[in-house]
Formats: structure tokens, C-alpha cells, sequence
């Protein structure tokens, strides 16, 4: 359309296109700006009645002294957080990766009904099964357990039901030459598909990890021991309980979200890819 | 795909034939299918099918503590649930909170994506900015939200601005008249989610091919027309997608509710919506599984429906 219009009114809405778009950006970074600067600050700062835009004084200790604290647990949080997202991203991986060949390349007399059983609990918004689940896992003896924390969250149908989709678009050709090799099912998918597909696994890889480091109600319901909370479990604890040092409690955020910051920096390409293909599944 | 099966050259020796064997032989598919599937299906059934089964047997029970009941109520705990004016508010909340976020989010997630996408200097720079809140958890944001935007005190932004202007400050979370916490609620989960649905809106748009942009200006359309009768009815796909994922994600609400709005382990009485009601009959002090069970029947059962209609209603509109 640029092409056919460049009368002054274009460029009149150019200026204002521009104009929106700097003052949502503001917008936005206003929640980032808040949490860098009530991190770095002393916590007598933050709670002065003066406002400062600047902290007056940086102080790095909110770090040295956020691991300190005995109450927060917080080395043990980030490290629970991090054993969970990395073992629940691969377990994903592998299980709804493996899953998903299944369904797609192996012909199998009851596949289409076991393809329907999973995707029936597609239907199911999987909040309104955590009473449930709560009661299975207990059953189980698993609460404050890194295993009720994980295991239950390795197996996600949407990312199988992903999967499956994409490995039907996988050429077959290319599979088929290599079963005429005998590669046979195992060697075809590790040594053909698997490598053509690290694309596809990265965005879903990433966006499974997000979800696993971001998630509340699940480790809020499971981690009732503080050895056993996450890093949300952990930050939530102290937000709801209105904590004496709010200056620490920032600087906590922020080391939270530092991981998913990098990891938006480096891998943006896959995590547009995972939200592309997760939001909208069936396109 | 019976093309496997016309290579039976490499097929091992048939007869007493052990696992190993069974394996190296290309023609026991119904074995491979069960080694590929059968992990996420064996999980799958321990994990979701066990626990909604077990859930819909402990609504018909009395349980408390207990998820191996005796007491056999019937239908009591569904009439009980039903019958519980906090039950229908928190439902009453749901619709609220849902009128307010899902055509907020649908709106400035789709201008906001057809602005980034218009843009030529610094595209990936503003689809970064408005990308990125995505990677922030809803704990995250609430503390920010809480204790430095909507903060009653003199440590929140919003009242020192209103300070600075003269007026008085507001308790935004405790106020419920006017219900002030709903635009704190609300903007927190804009904030977070207007990435997610701006990139979703981004892809649908670059779909549309920019002839049919090129021939409706020709025609000598305006912006706002080749908005209605282009980029609108070709983005309905999305639209759709995007509307149901925001119905079902605000029916899911429960983080920002929870970390914004209890404080030293009390909830307030209002604002309470489906998940956080129910977290407190499950979970709470008094662990009632079969209530919560019966609960959780119901509000599968309200977004499955509210997902039918809303099926329907997009499917109606297709028709015009």
C-alpha cells in the first residue's frame, strides 16, 4: 500500500504510528525500569516517602545478602527450579518426540483411537484437573518431592499431538530410503529424523521450558516444604507475607527472570517458533 | 503406508523368536508403535485419565481429608457447589474479569501487531519490547504490580504521580468500591500476555498477500477499509484461535489473583475467581476432595461448553 500512497496524510499516519508505538514502548518498560531500580536500592530508599528515579545509592549486597537470608531458601529454589525446567523440557522432548513418531509413521491397527484419547485431553483445561491430580500424587507419597513436581508435567498432549503433526510433513522419502538401508524404526527417527528436526524440538523445547520455570499453581499445591519450592514458590511466599526487606525481594525477581531474559535474547527465533506452533494448534 | 511392509528382505527368523529378535524385524509394527507410544500413553492414563476418573468418583462421596471415602452422597455435593453463593460469584467473577481482558487483549494485541508489522526502522527492536513481558512470571509481575505500580503507600508510582498532581492517594487492591483492584488485575495480565497474541497476530498477517492489499487500494480504498474488508475477515482464523485461548486462559486465572490480592495468607472475600475458590475448598483448611471434585466437574464442564458456543458463534459469523 506504501507504494500507491505516498500523499501527506501517509505520512501524517506514519508520524503517529510511530508516536503510538514510543509511547506503548515506554509503557512497557516501565515494570522493567521499576524492578532494576528497586533492586539496586537500599530498602530504606524504596520505603522513603520521597520518590527517587534514581536509586541515590547502588547496593549490589541485595544480591550477596538475597543468598544469604536463611528464610528465602533461595539458592535452593533457583536450583530446584533449574533441576525441574531442564529435566521436564528433555523428558517432554523425548517422550511426546518419540510419541509423536509413533502416531505419525508407524502404521498401527488402533492408531487413530489412541491418537483420540490424547487429543480428548486437549479438551480438558489442564487447571481444572489439579484437585485431582493433587489427590493422585499424594496418594502416591510424593508432596515436597521433586518427583510429584516433575513427573506429572512430562506428559503434554498438546506437544505430542505438535509433534505428530510435524513429523507427518517430514518428507518420507527420505525415510523410506534409509529403512531400505535396514535401519529399521529406532535407527530411521535417531539417525534421519531426529537430526532434521532440531528446529522444530528447540521451539517446542523452549516454550516447554518457560512454562515449566514460570509455573505457580502446581509447585504452590505440591511444594509444601520450603527444601521443596521453586523460585516463584519462594518469591510468592514473601510477596503474599509482605516481607520486611523489599529491596532483596526485587533483587530476587530479577535474578528469577534473569534466566528467561538471556534465553529471550539468544533464542527469540525459537521461542517465536514454539509460541507460533503452541498458540495456535491446529493451523 | 503399507510401503514398509513390501520389504520383507531383512525380516528375521520367524519362529522363537525373542524380544531382541522381535525388535530387528521391520515387520513387528504393532511392537515399535507400543515402544514410541507407549511411554506418553502409560503416563498419560497414570496422570490424567486416573486422577479425572478417581476426581468424578470422590464427587459422589463425602471426603474430607480422605481420598479413599466411605460416605456415599450422590448428587449432594453437585447441589451443594451449585447452591453456594461463593461458588456462583467466583463463576460471576470469571465473566467479569473475562468481559473486561478478552477483547482488551484481542484489540491492543492486534493493533499493537499490526503496528509492529507496518513498521519498517527498528521492527525487531518494538516486537522485542512487547515480546519480551512474556518471559516474566505472573510472581514477577505481581510484585511489581503490588509493591511499586499500584502500591497504596508512598512506594507505589501511581500515587506518587497523583501526589505530584495534587490529589489524594487510592488503595488500589483495597477499595472495592470503586473496584479499583480489577484495573490492576487486568493490566498485569495484558501486560504479560500482549507478546504471545501480537506474534500470533504477526504471523496471520504476513499470510495475507499484499496484492490483495495493492488491488483493494487501487480500488481506492482507505486504511480503515482495507482494515474491515481485508485484514479482518482474512485474519478470522486467528482471531478465532486467539479469542478461544483468551476465554480458556482467563477461565484458568489464578496466579495474579492469588499473588496481588492475599496478603499474610488471607484472601478477601471478593475477586475470587473459579481456580483461587477452589483451591481454597480443595486445599485449604478444610481439604474437601469431594466438593472440590464436584467443582471441578462443573467448571470442565462450563469451558467445554463455553468453548462450543464460542465455536459456533465464529462458525455463524463465517456464514455472513
Amino acid at each position: 500500500m506504501a507504494v500507491v500512497d505516498r500523499s501527506a496524510t501517509h505520512r501524517v499516519g506514519t508520524a503517529l504510528r510511530y508516536a503510538a508505538l514510543i509511547v506503548a514502548t515506554i509503557l512497557f518498560l516501565i515494570p522493567f525500569y521499576l524492578l532494576l531500580r528497586n533492586a539496586l536500592m537500599a530498602n530504606t530508599d524504596y520505603s522513603s516517602p520521597t520518590w527517587h528515579w534514581l536509586p541515590p545509592s547502588i547496593h549490589l549486597e541485595n544480591l550477596t545478602n538475597l543468598f544469604a537470608d536463611p528464610n528465602l531458601h533461595f539458592a535452593r529454589a533457583m536450583w530446584n527450579s533449574t533441576f525441574i525446567a531442564v529435566t521436564q523440557t528433555i523428558g517432554v522432548l523425548i517422550i511426546s518426540g518419540l510419541a509423536g513418531y509413533g502416531l505419525a509413521r508407524i502404521p498401527y491397527r488402533w492408531s487413530n483411537a489412541v491418537f483420540y484419547t490424547i487429543t480428548a485431553t486437549l479438551l480438558i483445561p489442564a487447571a481444572v484437573t489439579f484437585v485431582p491430580s493433587f489427590v493422585l500424587v499424594s496418594s502416591l507419597g510424593w508432596i515436597s518431592t521433586l518427583r510429584g513436581l516433575i513427573i506429572p508435567g512430562l506428559f503434554q498432549a498438546l506437544a505430542t499431538f505438535l509433534f505428530r503433526q510435524f513429523f507427518l510433513s517430514f518428507p518420507k522419502e527420505i525415510e523410506e530410503a534409509a529403512f531400505l538401508d535396514g535401519l529399521g524404526y529406532f535407527g530411521t527417527f535417531w539417525r534421519i529424523v531426529v537430526p532434521n528436526s532440531l528446529g522444530f524440538a528447540a521451539a517446542i523445547g523452549t516454550i516447554t521450558f518457560i512454562g515449566s520455570w514460570n509455573a505457580f499453581l502446581w509447585p504452590l499445591v505440591i511444594g509444601r516444604d520450603a527444601e521443596s519450592w521453586t523460585v516463584q514458590i519462594a518469591l510468592s511466599t514473601f510477596v503474599t507475607a509482605q516481607s520486611a526487606n523489599y529491596a532483596q525481594l526485587f533483587m530476587g525477581a530479577l535474578v528469577a527472570i534473569a534466566p528467561l531474559l538471556l534465553m529471550f535474547l539468544f533464542l527469540q527465533r525459537w521461542i517465536v517458533a514454539g509460541v507460533e506452533r503452541t498458540g495456535i494448534a491446529g493451523d | 503406508m503399507t510401503t514398509h511392509a513390501e520389504h520383507p528382505a531383512t525380516t528375521g527368523p520367524r519362529v522363537g523368536r525373542s524380544l531382541g529378535a522381535r525388535l530387528r524385524g521391520r515387520q513387528n509394527q504393532n511392537l515399535w508403535f507400543w515402544v514410541f507410544v507407549g511411554p506418553f500413553v502409560a503416563g498419560l492414563v497414570l496422570f490424567i485419565y486416573v486422577p479425572i476418573l478417581w476426581s468424578l468418583y470422590l464427587s459422589f462421596f463425602s471426603a474430607y481429608n480422605t481420598v479413599t471415602p466411605t460416605e456415599f452422597v450422590g448428587l449432594d455435593n453437585y447441589i451443594g457447589m451449585l447452591k453456594d453463593p461463593s461458588f456462583r460469584s467466583s463463576l460471576w467473577t470469571f465473566i467479569v474479569f473475562a468481559a473486561f481482558i478478552v477483547p482488551a487483549t484481542w484489540a491492543l494485541s492486534l493493533g499493537t501487531a499490526i503496528m509492529v508489522n507496518r513498521t519498517r526502522v527498528a521492527q525487531a527492536f518494538f516486537r522485542s519490547v512487547f515480546f519480551i513481558p512474556t518471559a516474566c512470571s505472573y510472581v514477577v509481575a505481581s510484585l511489581i504490580w503490588k509493591m511499586s505500580i499500584f502500591s497504596g503507600s508512598s512506594t507505589g508510582m501511581l500515587n506518587q504521580a497523583l501526589k505530584a498532581m495534587g490529589s489524594d492517594p487510592v488503595l488500589w487492591l483495597s477499595v472495592t468500591d470503586p473496584p479499583w483492584y480489577w484495573l490492576v488485575i487486568v493490566s498485569v495480565r495484558i501486560w504479560l500476555q500482549l507478546g504471545f497474541y501480537m506474534i500470533l497476530f504477526i504471523a496471520g498477517l504476513q499470510r495475507i498477500s499484499p496484492t490483495l492489499y495493492e488491488a483493494a487500494a487501487i480500488d481506492g480504498a482507505t486504511g480503515w477499509q482495507q482494515f474491515r474488508y481485508v485484514t479482518l475477515p482474512l485474519l478470522r482464523p486467528t482471531s478465532t484461535a486467539v479469542i478461544l485461548l483468551l476465554i480458556i486462559n482467563a477461565f484458568q486465572a489464578f496466579d495474579e489473583f492469588f499473588n496481588i490480592l492475599s496478603t499474610m495468607g488471607n484472601y478477601p472475600p471478593y475477586a475470587r475467581p473459579p481456580l483461587v475458590y477452589l483451591y481454597y475448598i480443595a486445599l485449604g483448611s478444610g481439604q474437601d476432595f469431594g466438593n472440590g471434585s464436584a467443582g471441578a466437574v462443573i467448571l470442565t464442564l462450563v469451558i467445554a461448553l463455553v468453548a462450543i458456543v464460542q465455536g459456533r458463534i465464529m462458525r455463524l459469523g463465517k456464514e455472513d
